[in-house]
């Protein structure tokens, strides 16, 4: 097991592996894990699966311009979307923009941001490491 | 007689006409040239939805009043920690398009003590885009008048000329 997996091993179990996924990303995952744990004792890993249906769902509870957070980042991850005043946005998935989820602050204001759009409040920590488990995955 | 006369004053109009030629076109590089941001910290929180705007299109007036409700920012959360806020105000204001020294030509026309929050209402803004057909602010790649880029490809360096 690498390091990367051994501070990941959630992750890592789930059959995960993460391409120059390093630094503030593993402390993102670690906390979002403490926090998910928190809310859940229960809770048994973060899953892509989940990740992806909450990247794709259609809301109802955000912006009726943005009911889905494919609205502005497009179907498929591993290409670019746009923003409602029309300017690129460079893919979501780490394997194409491996330099994102490298700054948490911004991880986080986006978070805040993107899921008051769409849901109309803020993701849990589960949800938030459900969806980067999806977008490391491919 | 006449001719001796007529000839170097048509010479001189000639040569007036080009002068006047090259300043106009002097004028309309001017026009096209609004320094693009450089501020970091600007570039970061105001260019991931939409360019960066170049501070002196709009008056200090409009970014203070901007730049003091972000969490509503045309339907948007655009908010920013009070240190940061307090930086970028700053910056947009010392380059703004009436700050010492700029004298921005798109805010001609505007009524003294005005703070319009979107440049593409000012005035001059409006007569630049008159004669740009309906057909192009709704092809599918422009989808916004505040897509500045669709149209002018090098607005991020700070050219908005006419392509
Ligand atoms: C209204 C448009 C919009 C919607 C809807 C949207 N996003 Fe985003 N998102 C953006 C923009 C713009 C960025 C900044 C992109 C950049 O920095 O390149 C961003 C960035 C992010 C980031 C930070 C990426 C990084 O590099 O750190 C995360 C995380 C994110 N979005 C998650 C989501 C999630 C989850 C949803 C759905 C709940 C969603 N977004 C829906 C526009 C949107
Ligand atoms: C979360 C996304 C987001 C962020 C971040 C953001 N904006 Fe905006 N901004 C928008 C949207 C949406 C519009 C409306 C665009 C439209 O009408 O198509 C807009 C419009 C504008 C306009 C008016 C454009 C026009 O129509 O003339 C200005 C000026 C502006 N923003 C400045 C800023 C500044 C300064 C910042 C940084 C403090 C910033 N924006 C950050 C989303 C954002
Ligand atoms: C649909 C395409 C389109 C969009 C979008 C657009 N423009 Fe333009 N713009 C033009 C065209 C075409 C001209 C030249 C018009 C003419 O010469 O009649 C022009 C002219 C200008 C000029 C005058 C340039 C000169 O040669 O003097 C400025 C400044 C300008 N635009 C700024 C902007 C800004 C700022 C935005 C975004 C907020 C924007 N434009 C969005 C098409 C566009």
């Amino acid at each position: 097991m690498t390091r990367t997996c051994q501070a990941l091993v959630m992750l890592c179990a789930a059959g995960l592996h993460m391409p120059a996924f390093a630094g503030e990303g593993e402390d993102l995952i670690a906390r979002y894990t403490a926090e998910a744990r928190a809310a859940d004792p229960a809770f048994a890993g973060f899953s892509a699966a989940r990740g992806e249906a909450l990247h794709r769902s259609r809301h109802g509870g955000g912006k009726p311009d943005t009911p889905a957070c494919t609205s502005c980042h497009g179907e498929d991850a591993r290409t670019a979307g746009r923003t409602r005043a029309g300017k690129a946005i460079e893919p979501m998935a780490v394997s194409v923009s491996p330099t994102r989820y490298t700054d948490a602050a911004k991880v986080e204001k986006w978070f805040k941001r993107n899921c008051t759009e769409v849901l109309g409040r803020e993701c849990s920590a589960r949800e938030k490491g459900d969806w980067l488990a999806w977008m490391m995955k491919q | 007689m006449t001719t001796n006369i007529i000839r170097p004053l048509a010479v001189g109009i000639a040569a007036l006409a080009v002068t006047a030629l090259l300043l106009g076109r002097a004028q309309a590089g001017d026009d096209e040239y609004y320094p693009p941001v450089t501020d970091k910290l600007t570039l970061q929180e105001c260019g991931s939805c939409h360019l960066a705007f170049p501070p002196s299109m709009l008056p200090g007036a409009s970014w203070k009043r901007m730049m003091g409700d972000l969490q509503n920012h045309f339907g948007d959360d655009a908010s920013v920690d009070a240190d940061t806020a307090a930086a970028i105000t700053r910056y947009l204001t010392l380059n703004a398009g009436d700050a010492p020294g700029h004298a921005s030509k798109l805010l001609r026309g505007m009524k003294p003590g005005e703070a319009p929050l979107r440049i593409t209402e000012l005035p001059k803004w409006a007569r630049e885009h008159r004669e740009v057909p309906k057909t192009d602010w709704t092809r599918k790649d422009v989808g916004s008048k505040a897509n500045c880029t669709a149209c002018h490809i090098d607005a991020a360096k700070g050219y908005f000329e006419d392509d």
